[in-house]
């Protein structure tokens, strides 16, 4: 319990360093750069992208996830890790790829492009595990009552996946908000890309906290704005037990092959397109002289702080995910909202946050990779907490006590039944928090120490010079990276284990 | 010498005092059910007897030795108390044979014990399978004979047939008191179910608001039930007003002996408790003198027997149970009734 609280008070150190520094600068400059237009501005444009890009990934996302799920396309499978492949590449990668590919793009549409292209798989993902779970006598029995096809659709499916089209959307709003890479790279002025041009450039001190606390306040408000219309809805569950029998694959007909060919455009542009561009300046760009021990230099650097990042995480998530695990009730449902936080608050933010709190209160850790450290397990802990939380939901409290009574002395029950069983999931949240560390780009660049680069970082200064073959290299190791968690996260939902599939 | 023997306990938790000074005897070697409607404290019962909760007050000795007192609490794994939970619980990453050997040293996990218990359950030679590879039923065999294996003072089955559906209910009933005999353990069954404590048990403890109101053998808690709660609460119960007086009881169906007899000179009032198979049915016309009469209602048909459900004149409802092949009597039939062997009747309360 105490351990639990001190991993909590230490993981909104960065929040309340930001409210403290953000108070310290005085009424009167915050209400000067509040009421200057340029933040009405700038938020006016933040929301508009996160509203287009989040209408653009629900439509995009639930009807692949129908077409993959109910009906009778061709190669379903296929497409269905197709579809959860963009997961697998950072956005500021995605954004890189298709500046160096067509000259001159960039601007609101084309972030708006490139971040629906990225993150509709994170609606496409729960929606298609929806649809797959709901039983189907439910839909058989609208249809025998008289309702048509799309009736039912309307009135049957849809609110059974309302939360999960919901939950998607949420997270890619907040996703959009928070996105820092994306934005920067196609010169689009949204919260996160002022925040970081008013310090890295204009040392404008109080600029950059009042814009973040405008930020943050952005993303509490949509979160309320969820947790409101949740409360509103009701909890779908299946009434009684039984098996479930698959769907019967509705019939395309003619719109069979069209649809695939919509799915595969789809595809090309969301992975295709930085596949291909990456091939290509790979070719080209390695045989750079002298470009390989730079490489090796980084990704080291990479592999160390990640590495550093994560086991930190993980000792601060372990007494928090044991305890909500053991203790459901209000605890539990804080933790849920968390783990949203893990995509709300920006890396930006928690990154500008670490930099005041090390100048001013830890002057020792300022410019250390303990302090980059330090930043992961404030950004990554909520996903941390949920791994363990779920782990730990793998062993019950009646294995243990059915163990006890056989005689087992309560550290030999710890590893014989406990353990074994949470470690699984415990190593693979330790893994999905390494390779978030190893794409994290906004608090690296603020808080590495000078001189040392990562991946991510390496990434970013060839990016901005337009040194797009020099920057291939990193991207190309990155999206490796990034496509293990992708595989997890995609094998979990249970869509790859589709029966019927072609 | 007793397995279990516990005094006065008491639980409370916050408000609710879940046990309210529960005492009771566990013979070695024999099998008692606790039985008692959910929330009466039977599960925290057993909860402190297994030594995963503290007692508040009271006692709790295993083969004589003190578990639970004023100052004692010894751990769950010193109590040699094996638990049965509810859904089996097995440990999911061990096979059969490594859930089964959990609870055994070394020496006995080779001494063949595995395969001796694994075989009173009747799963010889499932042992490599996994626990997912099984059955519900075949799971909670395992979880018995994982319970089994290291010979405890005591076995603790908790509702371990809830989630079962009915017909392998019953043979896993059977198999689970033929595998306790044989292997001479003592056990104790917590659980709701009349009919599980009644047929299995050798000794039921009727439990309510977190006291035993009533211990005896099943054949005594059904015929003479302590109370009429306890009377309707063991069993399907016509609980009828009467009057007492010099052994025999006066009720709006006639009068029968009482057991036990009550020497009152004065009539009492009493109510009076008769099980549906004590009440005849026949036609009305072949009515014997003075019977009573009634109107049925309707017919529950259950195969071996029928309950028959009848109104008497003044609106009281009764219910009889015939064994099939006796006459039927359809609904709206006149019928007349009467009241086989002897009743129990307990005095009524005033006001």
């Amino acid at each position: 319990m105490l351990a639990a609280t001190v991993a909590v008070v230490v993981a909104l150190i960065p929040l309340a360093y930001l409210a403290i520094r953000t108070v310290e600068a005085g009424w009167p400059a915050i209400r000067t750069e509040l009421t200057n237009p340029r933040v009405a501005d700038l938020a006016a444009r933040s929301l508009a992208l996160a509203a287009v890009v989040t209408a653009g990934c629900v439509a995009l996302g639930v009807g692949t996830a129908f077409l993959v799920t109910r009906t009778d396309l061709p190669a379903r499978r296929l497409f269905t890790i197709l579809a959860a492949l963009p997961l697998a590449v950072p956005t500021y990668i995605a954004a890189f790829t298709w500046v160096s590919t067509i000259t001159g793009f960039e601007g609101f549409w084309a972030s708006a492009l490139v971040l629906t292209l990225c993150s509709y798989p994170y609606v496409f993902l729960p929606v298609a595990a929806a649809l797959h779970r709901a039983d189907p006598a439910q839909e058989e029995v609208s249809r025998s009552l008289g309702r048509g096809a799309w009736t039912t659709f309307t009135s049957v499916t849809l609110p059974q996946i309302r939360p999960a089209i919901a939950g998607g959307a949420l997270l890619v709003a907040l996703y959009v908000l928070s996105d820092f890479g994306a934005v920067a790279i196609l010169r689009t002025d949204t919260f996160t890309r002022a925040v970081f041009i008013a310090f890295d450039l204009g040392f404008d001190r109080t600029g950059a906290l009042v814009l973040s606390t405008v930020l943050v306040a952005l993303t509490v408000l949509l979160l309320a704005g969820e947790t409101l219309s949740r409360r509103r809805g009701a909890r779908y569950a299946r009434v009684g037990a039984g098996a479930r029998r698959p769907h019967s694959p509705a019939r395309l007909r003619a719109l069979r092959w069209p649809a695939a060919a919509a799915l595969t455009a789809v595809a090309a542009l969301a992975f295709g397109v930085p596949a291909a561009n990456l091939a290509r300046r790979l070719a080209a760009g390695v045989s750079r002289p002298g470009s390989l021990p730079e490489i090796a230099t980084a990704a080291g650097n990479s592999l160390t702080v990640s590495l550093g990042g994560a086991a930190l995480t993980m000792l601060l998530a372990l007494p928090i995910g044991l305890l909500a695990a053991r203790a459901p009730g209000v605890l539990a449902n804080g933790l849920e909202r968390l783990s949203y936080l893990t995509h709300a608050l920006p890396g930006i933010v928690i990154g500008l946050s670490l930099v005041f709190f090390g100048i001013n209160v830890a002057y020792p850790l300022y410019q250390s990779v303990w302090l980059l450290t330090f930043a992961y397990a404030a950004l990554f802990l909520p996903l941390a907490v949920a791994a363990v939380a779920g782990a730990a939901a793998q062993a019950p409290p009646v294995l243990e006590e059915a163990a006890r009574s056989l005689g087992r002395r309560p550290a030999a029950v710890f590893a014989t039944v406990t353990l074994p069983l949470t470690l699984p999931g415990i190593a693979a949240g330790a893994a999905m928090v390494f390779l978030t560390c190893m794409k994290e780009l906004p608090a690296t660049l603020l808080l590495r120490p000078t001189g040392m680069d990562t991946l991510a970082t390496e990434l970013w200064t060839h990016t901005s010079v337009a040194a797009y073959a020099g920057a291939a290299p990193y991207a190309a190791l990155l999206v490796l990276l990034s496509a293990i968690p992708t595989w997890v996260l995609a094998a979990r939902t249970g869509l790859l284990q589709q029966e019927g599939d072609q | 010498m007793s397995a279990l023997s516990i005094s006065d306990a008491e639980k409370a938790w916050g408000d609710v005092r879940a046990l309210a000074g529960v005492s009771l005897t566990v013979p070695t070697g024999s099998l008692v059910a606790v039985l008692g409607p959910s929330g009466c404290g039977k599960t925290t019962l057993l909860r402190c007897v297994a030594g995963l909760e503290r007692l508040d007050a009271g006692r709790i000795a295993v083969d004589g030795r003190d578990v639970a007192g004023p100052r004692t609490h010894v751990p769950t794994h010193r109590r040699r108390i094996a638990l049965v939970p509810q859904e089996g619980a097995l440990f999911p990453h061990l096979s059969v044979a490594d859930n089964v050997g959990y609870g055994l040293d070394r020496a006995t996990r080779r001494s063949g014990r595995i395969a001796e218990v694994l075989a009173l359950v009747g799963l010889d030679g499932y042992g490599d399978r996994m626990p997912h590879q099984l059955s519900g039923g075949q799971q909670q065999r395992v979880a018995l004979a994982r319970a089994l294996a290291p010979r405890p003072s005591l076995i603790l089955l908790d509702e371990p047939f809830s989630a079962l559906d009915a017909g392998l209910r019953a043979d896993l009933r059977r198999d689970v008191r033929a595998a306790l005999r044989a292997d001479g353990a003592t056990a104790v069954l917590v659980t709701h179910d009349q009919g599980e404590a009644l047929s299995l048990a050798d000794e039921v403890a009727v439990m309510r608001d977190g006291r035993v109101v009533q211990m005896g053998t099943p054949t005594s808690v059904y015929r003479t039930p302590a109370d009429p709660w306890v009377a309707a609460f063991v069993g399907e119960a016509v609980l009828l007003p009467g009057t007492a007086h010099q052994g025999r009881a006066q009720t709006p169906i006639g009068t029968a002996p009482i057991l036990p007899t009550a020497a009152d000179e004065a009539p009492t009032p009493v109510t009076v408790l008769i099980r549906p198979e004590q009440l005849d049915l026949t036609a009305a016309h072949r009515a014997a003198p003075g019977a009573v009469t009634a109107t049925v209602l309707r017919r529950d048909f259950h195969g071996h027997d029928t309950l028959t459900v009848v109104r008497l004149a003044d609106g009281t409802e009764l219910a009889a149970r015939s064994l099939d092949g006796a006459e039927h009597h359809g609904p709206g039939s006149e019928v007349a009734l009467k009241i086989r062997d002897t009743v129990l009747a307990w005095p009524r309360q005033r006001g």
